[in-house]
């Protein structure tokens, strides 16, 4: 069973609607007994870094996640703040996060051009840097819907997956072995979307 | 980069879909569910769903109806319409909605901005502004579906929604909806030059040059359009449409 962790941070309607359109049964949850029998897991996110961290250490998700995806290798994808919470730390907050990558989140950066409006907010392609099954038989035009005002910053460019430009180059999507995050919504992003998470979750 | 996002916005009235002229004069356009199916066939950009008699009528959102339409919609969806708690807010996010736009509350109670802003990100909190030009051609703010009127000039009030923490603004013409003649240009540029949050401008799209001139002439980061994404002719027969990428790079909208 696909596990969405529901941590009270943000819309998981959204994610649950397309998985039930692509037919793929996934349950929302946030019981440490479903985490620890799932086969995959999502760990979707809007908000705030901080509350974020909070609330997973509120429903004691932390050391079932670290058991899940450091020691059993269990395929996560994290979606915006999820993907987020896989780095170090957040220019957005205090707290330490999950720490799995190698990465850090920063603020945007854009200077002071009025045309680079915070949030990042809209449909943006991909510049994929690897190949992996997330991304597979993706069309090249592809379009994802993002909304975000900080972005992952990877130290290590093997774990980047896709850029995208906005101002400058941002990392889009990162995978590390069993770890893959994306910074869009694909929730959100029509059969491009669709077809990213139908990756994710049929990959054996 | 980013590409301009161009929004369908979807009047409801009861339980279907209607589209007005000067916000009067609601003309029957079917059914939204078949229309959202419709506009995921053609992967707009977004939509928008505004509930025109939710607060006249002083009638809550109908979370069951606002539950079909999301299971359907495979883009950001945004929803308005007789929003006034926090409660109605995260019940609405909870059934798939990204976006909620807030109008007639906000004016009355300003801090509801700002609550709303605090528990679910900026980015999710839309203000909506509809404005229309009184006699001596001076721009004001009206809510309650253009039915009251109120005393703030659309630029300040649009400057202070933002410092409450609205993510961004819905600028509807009340003198151009359901028109087609084009855009306020002067409207659209006098509210996104004084804020820095994304202006959506609303009202009067006709043609894909209209949606252009609003991005480019008025500084809008995105167009929403009624009419032009419902009608289709001189004799405005109900078609559903939506420009393809080619339409939309032609005339600058990249």
């Amino acid at each position: 069973m696909i596990i969405i962790i529901d941590y009270g941070m943000g819309n998981l309607g959204s994610l649950a609607n397309m998985l039930k359109k692509i037919h793929l049964p996934a349950k929302i949850s946030s019981d440490l007994e479903d985490i620890e029998s799932a086969e995959k897991l999502i760990l979707p996110g809007v908000g705030s870094f901080d509350h974020g961290m909070q609330k997973l250490q509120e429903l004691n998700l932390i050391e079932i996640l670290n058991k899940k995806v450091i020691r059993d290798k269990t395929s996560i994808l994290g979606i915006c703040l999820g993907m987020q919470l896989f780095t170090k730390t957040s220019e957005e907050g205090s707290k330490p996060g999950l720490g799995w990558v190698d990465a850090n989140t920063v603020k945007f950066n854009v200077g002071k051009d009025p045309s680079f409006k915070i949030p990042h907010m809209g449909w943006d392609t991909l510049d994929i840097k690897k190949t992996h099954f997330l991304m597979q038989n993706t069309d090249s035009n592809a379009m994802y819907y993002f909304v975000h005002s900080f972005h992952v910053v990877c130290n290590r460019s093997d774990d980047v997956l896709s850029t995208s430009h906005y101002g400058y180059h941002f990392v889009s999507s990162l995978a590390k072995d069993n770890i893959t995050g994306v910074q869009f919504h694909p929730e959100k992003s029509h059969k491009y979307g669709m077809k990213l998470l139908e990756n994710f979750c049929n990959h054996e | 980069m980013i590409r301009t996002r161009v929004i369908p916005c979807l009047l409801l009235k009861g339980q279907g879909l209607v589209k007005t002229v000067n916000f009067s004069n609601p003309k029957y356009i079917g059914d939204p569910i078949n229309v959202v199916k419709i506009f995921n066939d053609k992967e707009v950009h977004e939509l928008v769903f505004l509930d025109i008699t939710a607060s006249t009528e002083n009638r809550a959102p109908g979370l069951d109806y606002i539950s079909d339409i999301a299971s359907e919609c495979f883009m950001p969806l945004g929803y308005g319409g007789g929003i006034r708690t926090v409660k109605q807010a995260e019940d609405i996010f909870s059934r798939g909605v990204e976006k909620i736009i807030i109008n007639s509350c906000a004016v009355e109670n300003p801090s509801f901005i700002h609550e709303l802003a605090d528990l679910f990100g900026r980015q999710s909190i839309v203000v909506s502004i509809d404005v229309k030009k009184n006699f001596f051609g001076n721009y004001q703010t009206f809510t309650y579906s253009g039915k009251t009127k109120t005393a703030r000039d659309p630029v300040t009030w649009a400057q202070e929604a933002e410092r409450l923490g609205a993510g961004e603004l819905f600028l509807n013409s009340i003198d151009r909806d359901g028109t087609m003649k084009g855009y306020d240009i002067p409207l659209i540029k006098s509210v996104s030059e004084s804020v820095s949050i994304p202006v959506v401008a609303c009202g009067g799209a006709g043609t894909v040059e209209d949606l252009a001139r609003a991005i480019h002439e008025g500084g809008a980061s995105a167009v929403a359009a009624g009419s032009m994404f419902i009608y289709y002719g001189k004799h405005r027969a109900v078609l559903i449409n939506f420009p393809d990428d080619e339409e939309l790079k032609s005339s600058g909208l990249h």
